[in-house]
């Protein structure tokens, strides 16, 4: 039996060893935070931590991540530590007001959250290495501001 | 108009003041609005408000989140009227019924008066859009808060203010006179009294609906026109709001759809065998042109899906291809002679009169796609002869009728619930993307399997190659200045877009001798309405055009568009905006080029100015972009900025990089992969100005994207002298 550990809950996964983590976390353990995209990693909607990295969760088998310990949208502002209710990834992007559609803004969110983890005052180059998610409204601009306020750069 | 005439408000000439009310309250639809949204402690009022007796406040709104903010600028403008506690309002999708359909952009509760006659120019296409709209929940064609929040919730808002008052008087045996209306309360001036709106709420809910309540003066508002935090916002960072393929239910199952590559293909033979080998693999159901796997989990049902080799026919398409669609275009613009949408004075005679210059130039524009990251899905449960659908669509009430339709089920026995949508752009729609047939897939399925509730997923391959295309699509141009470099003839012809009454053709300069026709050329590649639907070409052929001109008869692109315009007009008042803001003339760097264009669409005038260069060999660079806009006034601007925003990053991305290309009948792109669409990077500085002209409220959701195209072009010409007349440009 697969195991992984979500959001701080050990999980026994009864899914097929071949099923992507995408589906487990949506279909078997019912976190529809993290969005389907495309299927095949281009687009970065599935976003999700496994062990600390940023990995597009659709592209990745969950027999690849047994035994690790998986973030997900809805267990950011825990794993951020504090009381509050969002992490400042989170609200960052309420002061600056990005979602529009908001559907592709949990993964966005996930892949800010893994860069500032690693380089906590990004140049504007290394965002635009790290964030290459789609975003067909356009936040991009609103995205920019609030990485950039958030490395007080 | 067949049906009676409808009327949706009169902008009185001159004042700009609007006349607005209630036709006689219908109390069928009241009473069933009353029975689908009221509980014990909340009450409607109006038909559109729901007031708790805790004082919340809940606007039901007609139309569907989609992500352009409408449902906090309509919930402000009710607000605003109703004298609300803003911070305990909040807004929610009106249920999927003819109870709530949205009559304030139709015949129902709005207004008596003129005929639609008495509007001119902008506003009379617009209400003429609105026609479309009739008896729907439509959101779509940039109306949310020009239309059903000026013509609808803010009336409803300020109706039932009056009921809160009248209540209240009665309640404290007071002349209403004497009474005033503040965050969310009634005030009793004489005794200081203070009554809630929650405690009146039962008590105004059956007060008769005012027919013609007062409306605020535009100086008196303290809420529209601040950029409150949207309400939308705070459940999209936590992953917590549901969109529609967010559905879950018990017992549910999950299914893998493909379709016939070649649009109206039918499906001609499939063995389900390898996909019931398939662990968890429950059915495969046979669809019109398309056959579904059906699994306990999605993942199982793609495996299905996968292993099957289903075949379907091409309905004599196979041999279509994008070039074959163009050469047929081709003779069609040359040997048709149109329908004629403009003629004014005599073009032919103007061409041969001496000294005009004369430019001619044909342009092309591919298919796009509207990939919005949720990919299409569904979910339907077919139970003890009723059907239940849960979709992200942005016109439940069509739906409900399409997919009753298709099922053989009177609506009556369909109950459509519209969930938030993630992302939209034109689709998720019958009228005008083609959602009638997978709503129709999702439909036979779920009867299939029924008792069981199915969720229907288009994987992103299939949401791309079974989209409803913005067309591919060309024109021709030929036009004529004179000496002095004056616009003096153009003669258009192109190939006709997507059905849509929002006129796009026209163009905003004045020229004593015009000709615009258009031809049809059917095909069988579906098509829809694309953000900004045609505005999306037009504006670049025109654009395009008059900066040819411009440059050929060696005027300024800029100065020779303002001379073209009406002296004071909004366009010209717009264009000079832009030019101001992005420092028109001032020198750039070697290499960049400045390209300007103009255009007005859905009631807004849009003027956007472009920096952009192109190195040798290397790709098209996009260094600024101005935006000039004028929608009128404006009721949340900071949404008003990122809905301009994100058009012009659309438009910069369908021009540099997107095509939609048909081979052999079938659509060659299956993805983000091959079809690119522009991500950080690649983001230019945006800077959009807001140009308060007092006109009529305009749309906002697509305006910004049909400059985008030509004034890219425009600045990469400049920067190179090469003239892009063929997108996207990375094919040049």
């Amino acid at each position: 039996m697969l195991e992984v550990t979500v959001n701080g809950t050990r999980h026994a996964i009864g899914s097929d060893a071949d099923t992507p983590l995408l589906w487990v976390l949506r279909d078997e353990l019912r976190l529809t935070g993290t969005k389907f995209g495309c299927g095949i990693g281009a687009c970065g909607a599935c976003t999700v931590m496994v062990n600390g990295e940023a990995v597009r969760s659709c592209s990745i088998p969950i027999q690849s991540t047994n035994h690790a310990e998986i973030v997900t949208i809805e267990g950011l502002a825990a794993m951020a530590g504090g009381t509050s209710r969002l992490s400042a990834v989170q609200s960052a992007w309420i002061s600056h007001q990005i979602p529009q559609c908001g559907y592709c803004q949990p993964g966005m969110i996930m892949a800010v959250t893994a860069l500032l983890a690693k380089k906590p005052s990004p140049t504007d180059a290394d965002i635009d290495a790290a964030i290459t998610n789609i975003c067909r409204c356009g936040t991009y601009p609103r995205v920019r501001r609030a990485v950039r306020a958030l490395a007080g750069t | 108009m067949k049906r009676r005439t409808f009327l949706v408000g009169t902008a009185l000439a001159g004042t700009g003041a609007l006349v607005v009310g209630f036709r006689v309250w219908d109390a069928s639809f009241d009473r069933a609005a009353r029975r689908l949204v009221e509980t014990r402690r909340s009450h409607l009022l109006a038909g559109w408000v729901l007031i708790d007796e805790d004082d919340a406040v809940t606007v039901l709104t007609p139309g569907v989140d989609v992500g352009q903010g409408a449902q906090t600028a309509l919930a402000m403008m009710l607000a605003e009227e109703l004298d609300a506690d803003w911070a305990k309002v909040r807004a929610e999708h009106a249920p999927a019924d003819e109870a709530f359909a949205d009559r304030f952009l139709v015949e129902g509760y709005v207004l008596k008066g003129q005929s639609l006659g008495v509007l001119q120019g902008a506003a009379n296409m617009i209400f003429a859009e609105v026609a479309r709209f009739m008896s729907l929940q439509m959101t779509g064609g940039s109306t949310a808060v020009a239309f059903t929040g000026q013509y609808g919730l803010r009336v409803v808002g300020a109706a039932a203010r009056e009921m809160l008052l009248s209540a209240a008087a009665t309640r404290l045996g007071a002349d209403v006179r004497e009474l005033e209306t503040s965050d969310g309360t009634v005030v009793h001036r004489p005794s200081g009294r203070v009554l809630r709106y929650g405690a009146l709420a039962a008590a105004a809910a059956r007060e008769a609906v005012p027919a013609r309540p007062r409306l605020k003066p535009r100086d008196r508002y303290t809420l529209v026109g601040r950029s409150v935090p949207r309400l939308d916002i705070p459940s999209k960072v936590t992953g917590a709001l549901r969109y529609g393929i967010d559905m879950v239910l018990p017992d549910m199952r999950y299914a893998a759809v493909q379709s016939a590559p070649v649009h109206g293909g039918c499906l001609l033979h499939v063995d389900p065998k390898p996909a019931l080998a398939i662990k968890q693999v429950e059915r495969v159901v046979p669809l019109v042109g398309a056959v579904a796997v059906v699994a306990r989990n999605y993942w199982a049902a793609c495996k299905g899906l996968a292993a099957l080799s289903p075949t379907y026919s091409d309905g004599g398409n196979g041999g279509v291809s994008s070039d074959l669609i163009f050469e047929r275009q081709l003779q069609a613009l040359n040997t048709n002679s149109g329908k004629i949408d403009v003629t004014i004075g005599d073009v032919g005679a103007t061409f041969t009169r001496n000294g005009v210059r004369i430019a001619t130039a044909e342009y092309r524009v591919p298919f796009l796609a509207h990939a919005p990251i949720e990919p299409i899905n569904a979910t339907a449960q077919f139970k003890d002869g009723r059907l239940t659908v849960w979709t992200g669509d942005r016109d439940p009430l069509a739906s409900r009728m399409a997919v009753a339709r298709a099922i053989g089920l009177s609506s009556a026995d369909v109950a459509f619930h519209a969930l938030p949508c993630g992302g939209c752009f034109g689709a998720r729609s019958v009228k005008n993307s083609a959602a009638d047939i997978y709503l129709a897939h999702a439909a036979e399925i779920a009867r299939v399997m029924s008792p069981f509730p199915v969720k229907m997923i288009r994987c992103r391959e299939e949401d791309f190659t079974q989209d409803a295309f913005r067309p591919q699509l060309m024109s021709r141009i030929r036009g004529a200045v004179d000496p002095q470099g004056k616009l003096v003839a153009w003669e258009q012809i192109y190939i006709a877009g997507a059905p849509s009454l929002a006129t796009a053709f026209d163009i905003p300069y004045s020229v004593p001798n015009k000709s615009i026709r258009s031809v049809t050329v059917p095909h069988h590649v579906r098509i829809g309405s694309w953000r900004s639907v045609n505005s999306s070409q037009h504006a670049f052929w025109a654009e395009s055009f008059i900066d040819e001109l411009a440059h050929a008869g060696g005027t300024d692109p800029y100065a020779s568009r303002r001379a073209a315009l009406a002296e004071g007009s909004r366009e010209q008042r717009v264009l000079e905006a832009v030019a101001k803001a992005s420092n028109w003339g001032a020198p750039l760097p070697v290499g960049v080029g400045r390209g300007i264009a103009l255009a007005p669409s859905f009631g807004t005038i849009v003027a956007e100015v472009i920096e952009a260069s192109w190195a040798n060999g290397g790709a098209p660079q996009v260094h600024r972009v101005v935006a000039a806009v004028d929608c009128g006034d404006i009721v949340h601007p900071d949404t008003a900025e990122q809905q301009v925003e994100g058009a012009i990053i659309m438009g910069l991305s369908a021009a540099l990089h997107e095509e939609i290309t048909i081979r052999n009948g079938h659509v060659t792109q299956s993805s983000f992969p091959d079809y690119p669409v522009l991500k950080l990077a690649e983001i230019p500085e945006i800077e959009v100005h807001f140009v308060r002209s007092g006109a009529p409220l305009g749309g906002l959701g697509e305006v910004g994207l049909p400059p985008v195209v030509p004034a890219l072009t425009n600045a990469l010409f400049a920067a190179t002298g090469r003239r892009i007349r063929r997108l996207p440009i990375c094919n040049v």
